[in-house]
């Protein structure tokens, strides 16, 4: 039996700003993780994967992150998505920032 | 201080237009992001977890005061209002927005700086010994030598696309301040029997995944050989290094795959082969590079008035025999200024402290600054009559700290709260212990004390030579910090001991305060370092007071 697939979400930075976005179903970038479409299928992530990549006047480095349902929405299961959806934790600068103002 | 050529200003110059038209390029859709990231690098930009970051060379640590005025009106007008000084005497800003790096690239140029070479496998920005041009114990500025080292690898055909990164330290002074012995070319300056002044040549030294403490090819290198025995170590590197595995790419693994005599005879072939090229041009240069940092007009005045406050004021007193060293005028003294205040972000300056800090080198400090790999700033020419009234300025700014050379003076990384390569985070270790031990009042008890954090196994935070050096890493999706002990990275240069298993996020203070307990605890004396109590016991009683009786087990 194969491996069971570690549902996904596709993220990225902005190439302008180089915020952190994540794609959501309806093609948008988010600045919300729990925006982002929860992509539990390998084929139809490296879909979605490809087409994020295609966007290349929107976003750069699009990868592929593990995550998992939450009741908002997708949530980050790594520490490293989580710092990603919020900022620092040494200032008060990044998302953590932008999203409250 | 060195001022650009006309030849230096219009290189920059055309950089900045080149990478100017990079980025338009890039936002009009004409470069991919994959043919442009290299040119980016090429700048100094990275793409970091949150943001861009550009990193911008202070070569051999000296800034002029308006090189920091416009390092704060780049932080006001482009970033965040505020700058990270790091372990390579660069500066990184953390928020630059691609469109505006070109405005920042500009800015810069106009007050003789820039970020070429500070990414990519090249020459790096060459560091130097903070000290230098000041320090009691200097043979000769090992400034001059950095410049035309500077000038040599800037843009340099040949090193454009090395193996891999290539990083040059160099220091005046027996007493080695730069870590020379951690690069992957050291130079020391040295006399030889006749009494005159050269260089031990150390090559191969690297910290990384796989840390190394450099290799002594030539004891005694004439000054003015310098740059074609430099190129001929560069030039066998460039064609032994392995391009098939990055991991296996540096300097320190070809000399280790060579063998360090086969390399030594390679090097001493193709420097004789290059000698008689150099036709003493570079001595020329070199001669007018010396002019530029010929020493500051000392002033001749009676220093009453710093002892008298030394005796009389306990706060003045403490920050003087911390963050004070000895000048080679003894009117004078070299003044580091912590960038550690406790529980701050190490390295860390607001755009308001950096135009401080320029004021305060204009009036007190002949118009020089310094940035140290320790991410201190150095003002190293002060008056000691000026001392008492730039310790109250610096008071009043937040930077009157007496830490230098102490528990909270620490070296880290920015770690996973900045950089995309980071495995975990480094600043909040560093706050936490800071605050920790400023809590507990004990940072002068125990004295002398390096501690060093980086937050990945790239060993930015130089953990490798830290007294306690902390490495923070991924294990299996939480953030575990080893910790080794005994790390030295002067003339002495060692890697640190590796304790055993490492510790959880909420447990690494915790575990250094039982470290440094356990040494208190065991010192002969107080003024038995925590460095010379390793040294004279070992590895056991600290893994006794970090794992118990289980250690053992642990460990293994």
């Amino acid at each position: 039996m194969s491996r069971r697939f570690t549902p996904k979400i596709v993220t990225a930075n902005r190439l302008r700003e180089g915020d952190v976005v994540y794609l959501t179903a309806d093609d948008r970038w988010s600045a919300l993780h729990h925006e982002a479409e929860l992509i539990e299928d390998e084929a139809h992530a490296q879909m979605r994967l490809l087409h994020a990549a295609a966007q290349k006047l929107l976003v750069v480095g699009a990868y592929l992150a593990d995550a998992k349902a939450g009741p908002n929405g997708p949530e980050p299961t790594h520490f490293r998505e989580e710092f990603r959806t919020r900022g620092p934790s040494n200032y008060h600068h990044g998302k953590q920032a932008d999203l409250a103002s | 201080m060195y001022s650009y050529s006309d030849f230096d200003e219009a290189f920059v110059r055309s950089r900045v237009a080149q990478f100017t038209n990079q980025v338009e390029r890039r936002l009009d859709g004409s470069l991919t992001e994959d043919e442009f990231r290299p040119l980016r690098l090429m700048n100094g930009l990275y793409l970091q977890l949150h943001a861009y970051m550009l990193r911008i060379a202070i070569p051999y640590g000296t800034l002029a005061p308006r090189q920091m005025r416009q390092l704060a009106y780049i932080a006001d007008t482009w970033d965040k209002g505020y700058g990270h000084f790091t372990t390579r005497q660069n500066i990184q800003f953390n928020w630059p927005k691609l469109p505006d790096v070109p405005a920042i690239l500009k800015a810069l140029a106009d007050v003789e700086m820039h970020a070429i070479q500070t990414s990519g496998n090249t020459v790096r920005n060459v560091t130097a010994d903070h000290f230098a041009g000041a320090a009691a114990d200097e043979i000769a500025d090992p400034r001059p030598y950095a410049e035309l080292l500077r000038q040599w690898s800037t843009d340099h055909p040949e090193f454009q696309f090395l193996p891999r990164k290539f990083k040059i330290a160099i220091t005046g002074s027996p007493n080695d301040r730069a870590v020379t012995k951690a690069h992957d070319i050291g130079l020391r300056m040295v006399r030889n029997a006749a009494g005159q002044p050269g260089f031990e040549v150390i090559v191969g030294g690297g910290l990384g995944r796989t840390p190394m403490i450099g290799m002594t090819v030539r004891d005694f290198l004439p000054e003015a050989d310098l740059l074609p025995y430099v190129e001929a170590v560069l030039s066998v590197y460039n064609t032994l290094g392995r391009r098939d595995n990055k991991y296996k790419a540096r300097i320190k693994i070809t000399l280790h795959e060579t063998g360090k005599d086969e390399i030594t005879r390679m090097v001493e072939a193709e420097f004789a082969r290059l000698r008689p090229l150099f036709g003493g041009n570079d001595q020329k240069l070199l001669a007018d590079i010396r002019e530029a940092f010929a020493p500051p007009a000392f002033r001749d005045a009676p220093v009453d008035a710093y002892d008298s406050f030394y005796k009389a004021d306990p706060v003045f007193r403490a920050w003087a025999d911390t963050n004070l060293a000895r000048h080679r005028n003894d009117q004078y003294a070299i003044v580091t200024i912590s960038l550690k205040a406790h529980g701050q972000t190490p390295g860390d300056a607001t755009s308001d402290q950096m135009r401080l800090l320029a004021d305060l080198a204009e009036t007190y400090g002949h118009s020089d600054l310094r940035i140290s790999h320790e991410q201190n700033v150095i003002l190293p020419h002060v008056h000691k009559s000026d001392l008492p009234v730039l310790h109250a300025a610096l008071v009043k700014a937040g930077l009157g700290t007496a830490n230098v050379g102490l528990l909270s003076d620490i070296i880290a990384c920015p770690g996973m709260d900045y950089c995309a390569l980071a495995t975990a985070r480094s600043i909040p270790v560093a706050q936490e212990l800071a605050a920790h031990f400023e809590a507990l009042k004990l940072e002068h008890e125990i004295g002398p004390l390096k501690i060093k954090i980086s937050g990945c196994i790239n060993a930015c935070g130089h953990h490798h030579v830290g007294h306690i050096g902390i490495l923070g890493l991924d294990r299996a999706g939480v953030e575990n910090y080893q910790i080794t002990l005994g790390g030295d990275g002067s003339e002495d240069a060692v890697i640190g001991e590796k304790t055993g298993p490492g510790f959880a996020y909420t447990e690494i203070v915790p575990a250094i305060e039982r470290i440094l307990r356990a040494y208190i605890d065991l010192r002969t004396e107080p003024t038995e370092t925590f460095l010379h109590a390793f040294r004279r016991v070992g590895m056991e009683p600290f893994k006794a007071a970090l794992y118990g009786s289980e250690g053992e087990k642990d460990a293994a």
